[in-house]
């Protein structure tokens, strides 16, 4: 396998964007992550974006979003009607390909002027699960439920990670959510989706991400300290959520093993935008919370823009690893009700 | 000169259709006639709804093969949907449950009419039936305490 770096990052992410468009959103992110390697557009070998058209109520939305690229004179282009994760994952495949040295991978979703519960029900199976309209939240409180009703999980234990989340994401200038929260506290409040509590549900934010890749000594030559993608894949689970047990993420486990976790990985971004997922996530991917930092970042509990919150978990493990926070991170990102699609990364620095 | 605006009929429409398969087809045409069909996979487990391939061979599911399961079940799990929305069952807060029917081993989703606090893992449902089924999910207008 080539060697493939990242070598920068830009996002934004705030709770309501009333003025900008998705594009006017995007230009400013994709010109600060170009930025600092001295590059424009036209260098880049390839361009991938994630993103969904749902959100925008508009069919080929993502091809309007590509005015924020600037595609002309024409560039070789592709884009993934999922999280960005996906589409750097696409990215990586495309280097491996060996004739091109770089990579341009963006996403953008904007949620604030729909229901981004609503909208994710178009992405269920279309004749048994789709024509009842359930929501993202209603979904995966069914997994909460199942967690809690299995005994691996307690409420106390969602609001140990709702906790984490809110006084990790204080340092996050990107966060929706953030400060010192009492775990008791978090528990008197009242049932909202019951089982969930309205903080074990992601705010609503709107935001984009871009990422460059490099492969091999481009990468060198581009960065003093790349961050270096060791291992990356992704899995699936069945489509319809009865027909999985729901308390644990095959699909995720099956990733982590084919990626190789490191035993002293120092940080992990996990794309969980419920309380109760992360406890799920953790388990699958084998991490030892007491040697692992779980999320610095806060993760999509802070601020959770549909289709950029797993690209942004690179992004963010990327900035913790250049800062000297941790030698090497496990990302995850998902997509799908319930977790059924998975992707997890193995990130290390290294000249 | 005559005044006469010119006009001509616009039809929205959708001009093509879609099937929906041998094994939802049956399954949907199953409810209409008040039967909730199931899949015995190779693993021996009766999925219900049936999956259209087998998840352990990738085989196509033959849809001559569908078991009848029970129009009763238990709830394996549930949750409460506060915000309802155009399309939901139900126009009110509700319930959403996973209910495997008798005879499966695997759960169908659907929207339970019952009392939050009355509501709880393991309680039996069974079917309420549309009045009028065309083969559609909606011809099980929601699952109800048995």
């Amino acid at each position: 396998m080539r060697d493939v770096a990242i070598v920068s990052f830009a996002q934004h992410s705030q709770r309501r964007e009333d003025s900008r468009n998705e594009i006017e959103i995007l230009l400013p992110v994709i010109r600060d992550a170009l930025a600092p390697i001295g590059l424009k557009t036209q260098d880049m070998g390839f361009t991938v974006s994630g993103s969904t058209d749902y959100l925008a109520g508009q069919a080929f939305a993502f091809v309007s979003a590509l005015d924020a690229v600037g595609p002309w004179p024409p560039i070789s282009e592709s884009h993934v009607e999922m999280d960005g994760a996906f589409a750097l994952y696409e990215a990586w495949v495309r280097l491996q390909h060996g004739d091109i040295d770089t990579a341009l991978v963006y996403s953008f979703g904007k949620s604030s002027p729909g229901d981004v519960g609503r909208v994710l029900a178009l992405q269920l199976e279309p004749y048994l699960l789709g024509p009842l309209w359930p929501d993202a939240v209603s979904l995966a409180a069914l997994q909460a439920r199942a967690l809690l009703d299995s005994g691996k999980a307690t409420e106390k234990d969602f609001a140990r990670v709702v906790a984490r989340s809110r006084r990790n994401a204080r340092s996050n200038p990107f966060a929706q959510l953030q400060g010192d929260v009492d775990e008791a506290a978090l528990l008197e409040e009242p049932l909202y989706a019951d089982p969930f509590r309205l903080h074990d549900l992601p705010p609503v934010t709107d935001g984009a991400a871009c990422i460059i890749l490099a492969a091999g000594d481009r990468a060198r030559e581009l960065s003093d300290n790349p961050v270096w993608i060791k291992g990356i894949d992704h899995r699936i689970d069945l489509q319809a959520p009865g027909s999985r047990d729901l308390t644990v993420s095959p699909s995720t486990k099956l990733a982590a093993e084919k990626v190789g976790i490191p035993a002293d990985v120092d940080l992990a971004e996990i794309h969980a935008p419920f309380s109760s997922q992360e406890l799920i996530l953790i388990e699958a991917l084998g991490l030892d919370e007491s040697k692992t930092a779980i999320n610095p970042s806060g993760g999509a509990l802070a601020a959770n823009a549909v289709m950029v919150a797993g690209l942004q978990r690179f992004g963010e493990a990327f900035n913790r690893i250049q800062a000297g926070d941790g030698k090497n991170a496990v990302v995850h990102a998902t997509g799908g009700p319930c977790l059924q699609q998975n992707l997890v990364a193995v990130l290390e620095a290294g000249k | 000169m005559s005044e006469e605006v010119l006009s001509a009929p616009h039809i929205m429409e959708f001009p093509y259709t879609r099937s929906t398969g041998p094994v939802v087809g049956a399954f949907l045409t199953g409810l209409r006639d008040q039967k909730v069909l199931g899949y015995q996979a190779s693993d021996g487990r009766v999925m219900c709804p049936p999956p259209e391939f087998d998840a352990g061979t990738n085989a196509p599911v033959d849809a001559a093969g569908l078991v009848e399961v029970g129009a009763e079940g238990v709830v394996t799990s549930w949750s409460w949907n506060p915000v309802p929305r155009d399309g939901n069952p139900f126009d009110r807060p509700f319930a959403w449950a996973l209910v495997k029917l008798d005879g499966a081993d695997s759960s169908i989703l659907h929207a339970l009419d019952a009392d939050r606090g009355a509501i709880s893992t393991g309680m039996r449902v069974k079917v309420r039936w549309a009045e009028e089924r065309v083969g559609f999910i909606n011809d099980i207008a929601c699952f109800e305490p048995a």
